[in-house]
Order: C-alpha cells, then sequence, then structure tokens
C-alpha cells in the first residue's frame, strides 16, 4: 500500500509511503482520486512523513490533486515534508497553491 | 584526473529508477558526501532517467546508459544516454514549466538537474539520442 486513507468528516488525510517517483506517483495518484470522488472533501491534508525520496513527479502528484480539489472549491494542504521533499517543493513553487508544513511532527 | 569509475546499463522500465539513483549513490559514497549532497545527485539522476523513460522511449523500451566518474578534486561527473527520440528544441525542453508529458507531468526535471547539480550540459539529435551530463562538486572534507 503507498497510501493509506483517514477520513475525518470533510477532511481526507493521505497518508504516502515509500518513494514518490515517476513509477509509483500513477499508483498513488489512483488512490487519492477515488477518496475525492467518493467523500467530496473541503480539505486534503497529503502527508509526507513516510517518503524517503521525491523528486519532480511528486510535483506532479500534487499540483494534479490542486487542480481537482480547486474545481471543487477546497484547499489541499502539505505537511511533514524532509529537507529533501521541502528542496523540491520550493524549487516548483509549491508554496503559492498549498500550505506546507516543515519539517516532520 | 579521473579517480574511479563505472559504467551500467538498464532498460527504460519505470521500476528501474529507484535502482538507477541508488546504484549511484552508492557508487559516490565512497567520496563521503553529505546527505544533502546524495540527495542532489540521486534527485537529478531521478529526473534523467525518467527523462529517458517519458520522452526518449515514449512508445518503446531501450536502453539508458549511465557513466558516473570521480575525480582526485572530489568532482563527480554523471553521464546518462539513450538512444531514442532525441529533443527537437534542448532550449525549450529546458524552461521550467515546459513539458509535453501530459498533465501528470510538472515540466521541472531540467529545472531540478540545472539547481541541485553544479553543471548541465544536454546534447541531442532527433532520432539519434540524447546525452545529459552533469557535474557537482562536493564540499572538501577533512
Amino acid at each position: 500500500m503507498a497510501v493509506k486513507i483517514l477520513v475525518n468528516g470533510e477532511v481526507i488525510t493521505a497518508f504516502l509511503e515509500g518513494e514518490l517517483d515517476h513509477h509509483t506517483a500513477a499508483i498513488m495518484r489512483k488512490e487519492i482520486d477515488s477518496a475525492i470522488d467518493k467523500y467530496m472533501p473541503s480539505l486534503l491534508i497529503m502527508d509526507f512523513k513516510d517518503i524517503s525520496f521525491m523528486d519532480s513527479s511528486g510535483i506532479g502528484l500534487v499540483m494534479g490533486r490542486y487542480k481537482l480539489l480547486s474545481k471543487n472549491g477546497a484547499e489541499l494542504h502539505i505537511t511533514n515534508t524532509t529537507p529533501q521533499i521541502y528542496k523540491v517543493m520550493r524549487l516548483a513553487g509549491m508554496e503559492r497553491l498549498a500550505k506546507i508544513d516543515k519539517g516532520v511532527n | 584526473m579521473v579517480k574511479n569509475e563505472m559504467k551500467m546499463t538498464i532498460l527504460s522500465k519505470s521500476s528501474n529508477e529507484s535502482y538507477a539513483r541508488v546504484a549511484v549513490a552508492a557508487f559516490i559514497s565512497q567520496l563521503d558526501p553529505t546527505i544533502e549532497e546524495i540527495n542532489d545527485i540521486k534527485t537529478a539522476v531521478s529526473e534523467a532517467v525518467t527523462n529517458c523513460i517519458v520522452h526518449a522511449y515514449k512508445d518503446c523500451v531501450g536502453k539508458i546508459y549511465i557513466t558516473v566518474s570521480l575525480s582526485d578534486q572530489n568532482v563527480v561527473v554523471i553521464k546518462i544516454r539513450d538512444r531514442g527520440c532525441g529533443i527537437k528544441d534542448v532550449k525549450k525542453a529546458r524552461e521550467p514549466l515546459f513539458t509535453t508529458g501530459g498533465e501528470e507531468r510538472a515540466g521541472l526535471g531540467f529545472a531540478v538537474m540545472e539547481s541541485f547539480m553544479d553543471r548541465l550540459n544536454v546534447r541531442s539529435r532527433e532520432n539519434i539520442g540524447t546525452t545529459v551530463s552533469m557535474i557537482k562538486k562536493l564540499a572538501y572534507r577533512v
């Protein structure tokens, strides 16, 4: 399982696991999108605590989900980013689209 | 002067992306890089290999040739070559956010390589292939 989904009212948290690259992004996308479809959240939290590596495929994943949520007026938060992940996020200007929590809680 | 060198060839299957970056990182570890340096190199290699899979060999499976050289001065040179379709306009391809990869691709591959490494050189010819050369000088460690 690459993604664990936790539903709490209108808030969905997606706990991502493992390495996030072009190979795994497709699998994660399917699981997150089916949860968005099913629960129509007002907020999606993507939790990166258990992601050990991420390249720009992760940016594609975040941007794609952001666009999907925006259509429904919903928000996106990104949480528990390691320094490596944050560096890629910042290069991509992700903080303009979503609230990003640095560091691992 | 080249102190050490490794070459490897992998098939352009997405399941090899992880192996490629981990193998390169393991080879470089003999220079005692910092965690940040290792992460930068892994990310850049991942981008270059993904480009070969997503773009160069878009409709087929081909070979990706990776060479890593280490010099006496703690300089890492990584070459990632394919014999795929080539890039029509390299300048355009290197622009951040430009992509021909569709909705789920961010168009940031070359931007990441450029920013995480010290030098990036891209040579490409249509229907011949592409060679990406990346250089990173590791901080001198006592």
